[in-house]
């Protein structure tokens, strides 16, 4: 069945329109729905990806509307395109939807009340936009599934409480203008190329020379700007923090795992395989500009979420730090750092699902979550606790979590392209996640509230009633997605040879530099 | 000024319509930047979104050519497409156009690309707008100076440690609405209350069936 | 603040204008998007492909329908946001409106309203099903269908529109405009095409492969007409009322 891959855009799809109109009938059909819907999602693209394995070329691509590509500057018609690296983003994001998916039963109803069916609407069609964005292989087919994801973003961030409506406006002013420079940036391409298909805006730059054009640098600059505003990097960050810290528990996790993450694959997709490795790390200035960029927007990030006092913001600027990372990782161009680039945007999106599913139990549980209201949660709720903080050092970095390996690859690239200051830098914010998470775990522990005064009686006295420190678990439904994401961070973090494999099968089809004569 | 070869006629002749789009983004760029009322704001993101619809179907004019549609001479059920109908008895199958029609036609692939960005601005400006009515039923007020101030007194009474530091706006201007009429606003929708509950079980019909609990807003924020 | 944006847009439109230098003259029929064989393509096959005369509405619903599906799905996100975001309210009672006018709905504007509003429904449909041929489709047709019910909530009141056009309905014929336009993608797929391959409708149909594509073209369009008349209506509903779904403007 090579029809799969289309499954998994068409699975959601489905999924929330039978949500629309059966939810007038029952709301209580919504959730089960939307779990079928992702389950059936995340068959298809596991079966894609295993498909693009065993092909020979390493990709899948399927015709939609069923138009040949024998023309010569390909793009009649709308083409998907899985090679392993789209096929890998599918899978993370029907993955990350799927566990979202079943952890959303209680917080939805409480959070947003009589909304269900637009809700999980909204829910399923922006999985089926993130996971369109993964596959597509026509420019401008994204940019109608960037605006599918960002339009469900904007609804699924503001139908939550007045704070959240008030931190969308700047989310849809800022999402509109990165989308908008994309689609003129696309708008240059097709008018010196004449073609929307990837690969045959690729073919028309090589044979034509057009890489030295005044239009296509500027696109270049139109695109990649779109992009990173999208992505929320560093100088275009306002709309991320206040967007997910106020957006009902659900949307923070299902958005803060994938939106950045998938505008970085955006950005891969682009420099790589429509602008090709020359023109986008030799021609330009990015690559002697960006790293520096990257080094001021993770400092600047890790000290804000350093200012923070509440988990969910904090969160919020740590994602910000790490679009530094990835985006970082891309620009010190070579092959290590663009090993390590992908393999974060995978483990980034476990470990920060992990994060945020905690962070959504301890709000269901303690209504705050706020630095002050923590004490005491390990003996409450161990097994939460467990799963965020496996989340927690994997972003620190420590060995057996996915977020070691990924940032030893990161590291490396810097030292092979020398750039010591990116280097540097990753260093200096790993101090700085330490510092946060090891103040969460003390936090925990310590019967001192934030202004100093002390509340316990001493020797391990939390200052807590009985009735506060009894183990009270979170739901199984809340409870069982958040072990599992944190499984997963594990699992990448064991058999972490296996995706760099298909990474590296990937990454060969590029001439990078590898910097070193062992390899 | 205007011989050939000078950069005048290369810019403001050859390609008037590539610089009008270009005038016309930075227009509603900076409405959308700079404007202080998030309505300003809004209208400033439809001429930022027109401008590239101007560019777009600027790539799509070819000098001499027609809209995209078959004439009646092309068309596969036109006029010739009938009269050969009537001649043989098989009906003829339409011809690929010589590549000199071609050239009468304008380009469609813009047009398509266009037809999308409308629907979509036109489906980003609704939800925008119905964030801006929120933004006004809860707090008062579109403009982005008062809201931010409102945002941010709102989060030092919700919550107590929260020392979070928060971009303030330079110039705090006074208020464009004063507080009073304000207030005799809703002094004056109270009295009226009397004709608007009127139509109580006209809303309850006409509600979805499933009535909203009231929302915990204070309790996610 | 405002002289850094100013500063920043400037550098912006610089920096486009300096791309426009680089650009082919308008209206050259040697640029490169205008000669490219994407484009002469469209021109040259679409009446051997398909059979339809309008070029755009080929390309549109045909070559690149799966662009137009989602593009249908973005209006159906559009309503479902709107509505729910506006949905429930503030704890206090919602905002007051500066004045309420007594008003009974005009008598001329109300009788002028039922002369015009079937000849706007019938041209509609008109401009749906005739998009093939001349200029119109799904969109136009659909949006021209909403204005007619924009209308009568106009003239006479939101309660007489919603009456005729409820929101529950219009979320049901949202979401079966999507089905529509979805099925006909599944049908194709289920006769062997790939998902949108139109032409496979023609193992069930009597009809060409060509002919089923402009069959199955116009069946798009009801599917994407249904959509946007219905949440064009919900928009303005919505919108018009702040989300109480009565006496709006």
């Amino acid at each position: 069945m090579s029809d799969l891959i289309v499954w998994i855009v068409l699975f959601p799809l489905f999924g929330a329109v039978f949500c629309s109109l059966a939810g007038a009938w029952s709301r209580r059909i919504c959730y089960p729905v939307a779990v079928l819907s992702m389950l059936g999602s995340v068959w298809a693209s596991v079966e894609t990806l295993m498909q693009a394995i065993l092909s020979p070329v390493h990709e899948v691509s399927y015709l939609l509307g069923g138009w040949s590509l024998d023309l010569f500057p390909r793009g009649v018609g709308i083409e998907f395109r899985a090679d392993l690296l789209g096929a890998l983003i599918a899978l993370v994001v029907t993955g990350v939807g799927l566990i979202v998916s079943i952890y959303s039963k209680f917080p939805v109803q409480r959070e947003t009340p009589g909304k269900e069916t637009m809700y999980y609407g909204l829910f399923l069609l922006q999985i089926s936009g993130l996971a369109g964005i993964a596959l597509t292989g026509d420019a401008f087919n994204l940019y109608v599934l960037i605006e599918v994801a960002a339009l469900t973003g904007y609804g699924l961030v503001a139908l939550g409480s007045n704070r959240a409506a008030a931190a969308t406006f700047n989310y849809v002013i800022l999402g509109t203008i990165g989308a908008s420079f994309y689609l003129l940036g696309v708008g240059y391409l097709y008018l010196k190329t004449g073609t929307l298909n990837m690969v045959g805006i690729r073919e028309v730059i090589e044979t034509n020379g057009l890489l030295e054009s005044p239009a296509m640098q500027v696109s270049f600059v139109l695109i990649l700007l779109g992009i990173l505003i999208k992505m929320a990097f560093f100088p275009f960050h306002a709309w991320l923090p206040n967007a997910y810290c106020h957006a009902p528990t659900t949307t923070s996790c299902l958005l803060a795992p994938l939106v950045t993450k998938v505008m970085i694959y955006v950005m891969i997709r682009m420099t790589l395989s429509v602008f090709g490795v020359e023109f986008s790390f030799e021609s330009t200035l990015w690559t002697e500009v960006l790293p520096w960029l990257v080094v001021v927007a993770i400092v600047c990030a890790a000290v804000m979420a350093l200012a923070q006092r509440e988990i969910k913001r904090m969160l919020s600027y740590l994602i910000v730090a790490e679009v530094g990372y990835m985006v970082g990782g891309v620009w010190i161009y070579n092959y290590y750092g663009l090993i390590g680039s992908i393999f974060h945007v995978i483990s980034d999106a476990c470990m920060t699902l992990c994060l945020f599913l905690g962070a959504g139990i301890i709000l269901e549980k303690c209504k705050t979550t706020n630095f002050d209201g923590l004490r005491g949660l390990f003996a409450r709720m161990p097994l939460t606790m467990i799963g965020f903080f496996i989340g927690g050092f994997s972003i620190i970095g420590l060995p057996p979590t996915c977020g070691f390996f990924s940032k030893w690859y990161l590291i490396t690239g810097g030292m092979v392209s020398e750039r010591w200051e990116y280097m540097i830098t990753l260093m200096f914010s790993t101090m700085v996640m330490v510092v946060l998470f090891f103040r969460l775990i003390e936090r925990m522990h310590l019967a001192v509230s934030e202004d100093g005064k002390n509340l316990g009686a001493g020797h391990g006295d939390l200052g807590l009633s009985k009735e506060q420190s009894r183990f009270d678990e979170a739901p199984l439904s809340m409870l069982i997605p958040l072990l599992l994401a944190a499984s997963i961070v594990l699992l990448i973090g064991v058999y972490n040879q296996e995706v760099v494999d298909q990474i590296e099968v990937f990454l060969g089809a590029y001439n990078l530099p590898t910097g070193v004569s062992y390899k | 000024m205007f011989e050939d070869g000078s950069l005048f006629t290369h810019l403001l002749v050859d390609r008037l319509n590539y610089v009008i789009y270009v005038v016309l983004l930075m227009i509603g760029l900076w409405a959308m930047v700079a404007k202080n009322n998030l309505i300003k704001k809004l209208i400033g993101m439809s001429i930022f979104q027109t401008a590239i619809i101007l560019f777009y179907v600027s790539i799509g004019v070819k000098e001499g050519a027609t809209i995209p549609i078959y004439l009646s001479e092309h068309d596969p059920h036109g006029e010739s497409g009938e009269v050969n109908n009537a001649q043989s008895s098989q009906p003829e199958r339409p011809q690929v156009l010589e590549a000199s029609l071609v050239a009468g036609y304008n380009n469609p692939l813009p047009h398509v690309l266009m037809l999308t960005a409308i629907v979509v601005g036109v489906a980003t400006l609704g939800l925008a707008l119905s964030i801006c009515l929120r933004i006004y039923r809860a707090y008062g007020t579109v403009e982005e100076d008062e809201l931010l101030l409102k945002l941010e007194s709102e989060e030092l009474r919700s919550s107590s440690g929260s020392r979070t530091r928060r971009w303030r706006p330079r110039s705090k201007r006074k208020a464009k609405v004063p507080k009073s009429f304000e207030n005799t606003r809703s002094r004056k929708g109270d009295g009226d209350s009397l004709t608007s509950d009127g139509s109580q079980d006209a809303k309850a019909r006409s509600r979805r069936p499933s009535k909203p609990k009231k929302s915990k807003d204070g309790e996610a924020s | 603040m405002k002289r850094a944006s100013f500063i920043l847009v400037l550098f912006i439109g610089l920096l486009l204008i300096w791309a426009v230098k680089d650009f082919p003259e308008w209206g050259d029929p040697q640029s490169p998007a205008s000669s490219s064989p994407v484009s002469s393509h469209f021109i040259a096959k679409t009446g051997v492909d398909t059979e339809v005369p309008n070029m755009v509405t080929a390309v549109l619903a045909d070559y690149r329908g799966f662009d137009t599906m989602l593009e249908t799905v973005v209006v159906f996100i559009a309503g479902l946001a709107v509505l729910a975001i506006l949905l429930g309210g503030p704890k206090r009672r919602t905002r007051d409106r500066d004045f309420i006018v007594e008003f009974e709905p005009d008598l001329i504007v109300t009788n002028t309203v039922r002369l015009i509003v079937p000849v706007i429904q019938i041209f509609a449909l008109y401009v749906l099903a005739h998009g093939h041929v001349s200029p119109g489709g799904g969109f136009q047709g659909g949006v021209a269908m909403g204005a007619s019910f924009i209308l009568i909530a106009l003239s006479w009141d939101l309660k007489t529109a919603l009456s005729r056009f409820s929101i529950e309905r219009c979320f049901t014929v949202a979401g079966l405009g999507i089905l529509i336009y979805a099925g006909i993608g599944l049908a194709s797929m289920f006769f062997g095409g790939e998902f949108l391959d139109y032409a496979h409708l023609a193992k069930i149909l009597p009809i060409s492969p060509e002919m089923a594509r402009y069959h199955a073209m116009l069946g798009v369009e009801i599917g994407v007409g249904f959509t946007v008349t219905a949440i064009m209506f919900a928009l303005y509903a919505s919108l018009s009322t702040d989300g109480r779904m009565r006496d709006g403007l």
